[in-house]
């Protein structure tokens, strides 16, 4: 098994497990997004664990802010904060809140959950970098269901607007938001449509599960001029997990003990 | 001299950046109407027009704030406290990023485009943020003093600008300091306590019951959230009676503000003018200022009402 792979599977496991210890949380659309941020942080990002907030850095907004589970334990695996940390995410005094606190996490870039709002800000940050003249990126990661929220759309507009070439934003494609499919729920689609009518460079991964599509998307991306550019990757909900994967009752429900043995041992029978 | 507290936040944009580089000025096309145009025109590069989307006018100022720039923000006060509230709320002032809202056209004197345009809640619903800081300048001088006090804060700060022109009441060596009031009149019999252009009529109605032998004492409230508590709880100890004043609801508002103040630590009588929640309505500035009586007269009366209350 590849290195990020590996790292792959141990942020699974401290998902459910940070979950499963807090009683509640998001699993599903984190397992979705678990490769996505794991190359981003492992691979690709310019970010110094020991000195969070060195200036030329890159920046990962997480706009589907409900995804704390994967955001923290690949923060945590990267060191910016002791991994025992995972163990108090959502109760009272914990650094770790349910939705990410920029002011209490390091690493975290920016408070986020309401959802719509972490693409706006990222827009934002991409603007200062660009007045900066600093060669840094904006990623922002955003859910499909998000993607309903009107806010994403001014953003884009703005973020076209403005050529925001240094703004790399990921759309989790899992197709399911808490009251079900978002095709029955208010369909975002056509997706691809959208923001390219946007003015955005669109990339589409079929599997955005796969460390190798989501690497030459990324290749891709990286030299995109003039306009910013957003990787739309199809992902399973609950990924790695056998009972939650493509079951929208995932989206925001912690496991029963019993049930978190199952998903360990899935996920260790990977390992 | 005449001029309105937008135009006086236009200009000064211009030299508060001699000594801000890292400033920058965000509109959602009223630049011509915030006057966040006068800055446009010596800082284009500086400015950023993001088009008629006040959500995103606020995510992005947050984000600018997040990479180390100091945004001001600016649209009409109805959109930027209302529309964009909770972008305000939870990308702004929950992470405490240091974002400035100027925010224009606010109260009734916004005039001819009327109640949909003329926000009446923009102070209470600010106010009732955790971490914002709302100011209320009541002429000219004030807005420039009350920006460099902004300037001075590593945080959200609201200031509430105007439409209407408005006679400049201070010199240029007038002092401002957030949380605190500025006592422009002392007095014996009431004390009236007003913010915005309600402080204009607050002098000029001190001025009508001196010569009914009523000595009232003027506060200028401009610093509303932190309130100057402590000159509320003296001045209430001192003349046992207050009026408050503001072009704004008096839910919620300065009103408010002063009544939380005086219940909790003196209680005396409190009589509020503004807005009796009510919106407005299409009109001239002065016309809609004396029909929903915020007026001198209107203070005067409430004066005397105060002061019958006493016990």
């Amino acid at each position: 098994m590849k290195d990020l792979e590996k790292i792959a599977n141990k942020i699974r496991c401290d998902i459910v497990k940070m979950v499963a210890k807090a009683g509640s949380g998001h699993p599903g659309g984190s397992l979705s997004s678990v490769e996505i941020l794991t190359m981003l942080y492992f691979e690709k990002m310019k970010v110094d664990p020991k000195n969070p907030q060195m200036p030329n850095r890159d920046r990962l907004v997480m706009s589907k802010g409900h995804a704390t589970p994967v955001l923290y334990s690949v923060l945590a695996a990267k060191g910016f904060f002791p991994e025992e940390e995972l163990d108090h995410f959502r109760q009272l005094g914990s650094i770790l809140q349910g939705h990410p606190d920029m002011r209490k996490v390091p690493g975290v870039e920016m408070s986020t959950g309401s959802l719509g709002q972490g693409i706006s800000t990222a827009v934002g940050m991409a603007i200062s970098g660009k007045l900066d003249q600093s060669d840094h990126r904006v990623y922002a990661i955003l859910g499909d269901g998000e993607l309903q929220e009107g806010l994403v759309w001014e953003a884009a507009m703005s973020a076209a607007h403005y050529k925001l070439d240094n703004l790399m934003a990921f759309v989790d494609n899992n197709d399911l938001q808490i009251d079900g499919d978002i095709r029955d729920v208010m369909s975002p689609y056509p997706i691809v449509d959208k923001f390219k009518a946007f003015g955005w460079h669109v990339i589409s991964v079929e599997d955005g599960n796969s460390f190798d599509l989501l690497e030459k998307a990324w290749t891709e991306a990286k030299d995109v001029k003039g306009q910013p550019t957003v990787i739309i990757c199809k992902t399973v909900k609950g990924k790695g997990v056998s009972y939650m994967e493509n079951v929208c009752g995932w989206h925001g429900v912690a496991p029963k003990p019993e049930e978190l043995e199952i998903a360990l041992k899935e996920l260790e029978l990977e390992d | 001299m005449k001029k309105s507290t937008r135009q006086a936040y236009g200009e000064h944009l211009n030299e508060l950046f001699k000594s801000y580089p890292k400033m920058v000025v965000l509109d959602a096309d009223l630049s011509g109407s915030t006057k966040t145009a006068v800055f446009k025109k010596e800082h284009p590069e500086r400015h950023f027009n993001v088009g008629i989307a006040e959500a995103n006018l606020m995510g992005v100022a947050a984000g600018l704030a997040a990479g180390g720039q100091i945004p001001w923000a600016s649209t009409f006060a109805i959109f930027g406290t209302g529309r964009a509230f909770e972008i305000v709320r939870n990308s702004i002032c929950y992470p405490n990023l240091n974002v400035k809202l100027a925010l224009s056209h606010a109260g009734i004197s916004a005039g001819e485009d009327g109640g949909s345009h003329q926000s009446v809640e923009d102070v209470s619903l600010m106010r009732s943020v955790p971490n914002m800081t709302v100011l209320v300048p009541a002429d000219a001088t004030e807005t420039c003093r009350m920006m460099e006090a902004a300037m001075e804060i590593d945080g959200p700060v609201y200031i509430r600008l105007g439409r209407m022109d408005l006679e400049v009441l201070f010199d240029e060596d007038y002092e401002f300091t957030v949380g605190e009031g500025v006592e422009l009149k002392i007095g014996r019999d009431v004390t009236i306590i007003a913010m915005g252009l309600m402080v204009e009529q607050a002098m000029i109605a001190a001025e009508y019951l001196k010569g009914e032998g009523i000595s009232a004492a003027v506060i200028n409230m401009g610093s509303i959230k932190p309130i100057d508590a402590d000159l509320i709880v003296e001045t209430a100890a001192k003349t046992g009676a207050i009026v408050t004043a503001e072009e704004h609801s008096i839910i919620g508002g300065l009103g408010s503000a002063v009544c939380e103040v005086v219940s909790e630590r003196f209680p005396v009588p409190v009589v509020r003018v503004g807005l009796q929640d009510t919106f407005g309505q299409s009109g001239k500035a002065q016309d809609l200022l004396e029909h929903y009586g915020m007026t001198a007269e209107a203070i005067v009366a409430a004066a005397k009402e105060a002061i019958d209350k006493k016990v």
